[in-house]
């Protein structure tokens, strides 16, 4: 039995990701799209009619990472004017800061946006409490994964707790369903003071394909601030670890 | 008279003027008899709305012939309601709670008549989630556990009421819902094909290879459009791909609940190889926009084949270890072993699917009943079966499938090369009219069942959706039942059943 044990441990070795912010992904991965002025105006108006989520305004050219949900079509429709890199750093303070303009070339990250208690308060351990509100299981086991073997987001003090009451803020999945909107408006309210509120995922920034869903209720993101948008469908572990990493920093 | 329309999942879509219109009480009469043999089950059951009140659709499997049995009836506008097939076969609940939530049909002696899922349309807007009517029972020794809607990991929200004595289970009632997102509408609000692709893949992420290659199925079949041999191999490739991770997912979350730390590092380091190779074929960890409509946009290269080649076999070899180890270690056998049974016979009564079936015994797998594409054609497939039904049986049943699964993958690439034959995908093909299509599709969990409905126009009017979840979330509830209640978590993690894919 030990042997076996002993022979697990030498097949896996050392599995931790040592520089996080050293990762470059696969060059399939889709996130930080350029965007073009290109004369080929009917292939763009063919990307925008598709898009599943209406993401792409064609005059200015702009594309919203809030509702964008990295299939990829418009490029293919429209090679000229959109192209997806492998960047996966997408994180915003601001929501309008996720519509990406022509000449854009990095995301935006806009630290005076943040309100300096949260480096003060969680500079050194943050603990966050989860709500699902529609979610569809991919974002949450990718949240799941931000704490495994691989990535162990612990190192920086940071981690997921079962009660809001052991909580320093909540992070939102999901389209924010009519069925779930109550317990998630109590689970926020039973974080105490002072709070920090992530929304991750596409669907949650935005709703998504199902923004315009009767079985939605979203007014939970009228009536509170949120601290920091996470792009994606769903967000890779690595860029809720950038953005909250980024979120925590002293403010230069 | 016949009652049924009898096709297979490999044919094109029926029209629904060749779908028997039958008198339901003929109906009720041949399945009281024909669902007592385990060869037949229930694999969709919906209704939808016509000019003048219901008209339903029932798909029955026969296991043993491979054939589907497709049924249609409208009962008089006048009638007081419909004799329940719960009463006599509960794998009807699921289906008569469903119509009875939004249409109102009332099912005659259904034991169970309460509401499914609280959908954004149903009947009855007093009900809500917080009135769902829990089974009660009464007793000084007796005392409740509510536990939910938000858990306590990172998951998706549903509400677990169980009534103890001392320690020990005597009921556990799920009520969900809270996950309803109104996917079905979604579907035929707009006729984007694209659009209606993504939204497949986000029925339940964890499966979005399962749903989507359902989707895609159902409209080739009414497309009458044959994508090829090479995409329908490397469509099984990215489904074999999806229920190793997942079974690598489920083998970890079991060793988390009983703090075994070297099994759980390990499936998560397997799990992250795993899921990344299908992001170096497609871009995206969970598989989403790898499978589209009569073609693809990620057709394998051959250093794609030799990415995954590698890593299949390398997660292979390594998690052979892990699985070796785990059946010599006796503290976990002792947790797992006898915990948490559904007999064979309840598996049945209730129409389990999927891996879970198989664990109890009951031989529900699409990809040997009702093979499609290149499981029609290359594989024979030999279903993995345990006996008990226990915690165990369920690991072990995933234990041999990720190797089964890395060994069809091996084999489907061992001298396959990319011939440049797949299609780009084609989102506007003229579809079959008024006809109903459905695709079955063995997900890592089981049975999924697509079924859609054009219109006069080639519009496709009516979606419905069933994950393997909707049948098998009463298994869980009945395997807990005179368990201790510390034994849950782990009963919950043997089955894993999706909330959103249930809750749609």
């Amino acid at each position: 039995m030990i042997f076996g044990k002993a022979k697990i441990l030498r097949s896996h070795g050392w599995q931790y990701i040592p520089d996080l912010n050293g990762v470059t992904l696969t060059e399939e991965f889709r996130g930080f799209p350029i965007l073009s002025n290109s004369d080929d105006k009917a292939a763009l108006e063919r990307a925008a009619k598709i898009c599943p989520t209406q993401a792409i305004t064609t005059s200015p050219l702009t594309l919203d990472l809030g509702k964008c949900l990295f299939c990829g079509e418009c490029q293919r429709c429209a090679p000229k004017s959109i192209k997806f890199t492998n960047e996966h750093r997408l994180a915003a303070t601001r929501r309008e800061d996720l519509i990406v303009k022509v000449g854009d070339t990095a995301p935006k990250f806009d630290y005076s946006a943040l309100r300096p208690e949260i480096s003060k308060y969680f500079g050194l351990a943050l603990q966050l409490r989860e709500v699902s509100a529609g979610g569809d299981a991919s974002i949450e086991m990718e949240l799941g994964a931000t704490g495994n073997v691989n990535f162990d987001f612990g190192r920086y003090g940071v981690g997921f707790t079962a009660s809001p009451r052991h909580a320093d803020g909540l992070v939102l999945t999901g389209p924010i369903s009519q069925n779930m909107a109550e317990a998630l408006d109590i689970c926020y309210h039973a974080i105490a003071e002072p709070k920090v509120l992530i929304v991750c995922g596409s669907e949650a920034i935005s709703g998504g394909l199902y923004a315009d869903s009767p079985a939605v209720e979203r007014s939970f993101l009228d009536k509170y601030h949120v601290d920091l948008w996470l792009p994606g469908a769903p967000t890779h572990p690595l860029c809720f670890i950038d953005g909250v990493m980024k979120m925590r920093s002293k403010i230069k | 008279m016949n009652l049924y329309k009898i096709t297979d999942n490999r044919a094109s879509a029926v029209a629904i003027a060749d779908i028997p219109v039958v008198d339901y009480v003929d109906l009720y009469n041949d399945l009281k008899e024909r669902m007592t043999d385990v060869r037949y089950h229930v694999a969709h059951y919906f209704a939808t709305e016509i000019e003048r009140g219901l008209k339903f659709y029932m798909i029955i499997l026969d296991d043993q012939s491979g054939e589907v049995l497709i049924t249609s009836f409208v009962p008089d506008y006048y009638a007081e309601g419909l004799a329940s097939l719960t009463a006599i076969h509960p794998q009807f609940h699921p289906f008569e709670r469903e119509m009875w939530e939004l249409y109102g049909v009332e099912f005659t002696h259904h034991p169970w008549l309460k509401p499914l899922r609280f959908a954004h349309n149903r009947r009855n807007k007093e009900s809500t989630m917080d009135s769902y009517p829990f089974y009660k029972i009464e007793g000084d020794d007796l005392h409740e556990v509510n536990v939910g809607p938000i858990h306590a990991g990172i998951i998706e929200p549903g509400a677990f009421r169980f009534i103890c004595m001392g320690e020990e289970v005597l009921h556990l009632e799920i009520a969900l819902g809270y996950q309803h997102r109104g996917v079905e509408d979604e579907m035929v609000r707009i006729q984007n094909r694209l659009r209606q692709s993504v939204i497949s893949e986000s029925i339940a992420g964890d499966t979005a290879v399962g749903h989507t290659t359902a989707y895609a199925e159902v409209i080739e079949r009414l497309a009458h459009c044959n994508v090829g041999a090479s995409l329908q191999r490397e469509r099984a490739i990215a489904l074999e791909l999806e229920r190793i991770a997942m079974h690598l997912a489920d083998t970890g979350a079991l060793a988390t609940d009983i703090g075994f730390q070297l099994y759980q590092v390990a499936c998560e380091a397997l799990r992250t190889v795993t899921i990344n190779t299908t992001q170096a074929w497609c871009g995206n960890r969970f598989g989403k926009s790898m499978i589209r409509p009569m073609g693809s946009n990620h057709p394998l290269t051959e250093a794609k084949i030799e990415t995954i080649r590698k890593n299949v076999t390398d997660v292979r070899r390594r998690y052979n270890e892990v699985r070796e180890d785990i059946l010599e270690a006796q503290t976990l056998l002792a947790r797992f072993e006898q915990c948490g049974l559904v007999p064979k016979a309840e598996m049945y009564r209730i129409g389990g699917v999927g891996m879970a079936a198989r664990s109890s015994g009951a031989l529900r797998d699409i990809r040997t009943t009702h093979p499609w594409g290149h499981y029609a054609t290359n594989i024979t497939h030999n279903a993995i079966t345990q006996h008990d039904g226990d915690v165990m049986s369920r690991l072990a049943t995933r234990m041999e499938e990720v190797l089964q699964s890395a060994d069809y993958i091996l084999a489907m690439l061992d001298g396959y090369k990319p011939q440049g034959d797949i299609a780009q995908p084609n989102y506007e093909p003229e579809l079959d009219k008024e006809s109903l299509s459905f695709a079955l599709v063995e997900g890592w969990r089981g049975e999924i069942c697509h079924v859609a409905l054009t219109d006069s126009e080639g519009n496709i009017c009516k979606y419905k959706i069933k994950d393997p979840s909707l049948h098998n979330w009463l298994a869980l509830a009945i395997a807990v039942r005179s368990e201790g209640i510390s034994d849950f978590p782990i009963n919950n993690k043997s089955f894993n059943l999706s909330y959103c894919g249930h809750d749609l």
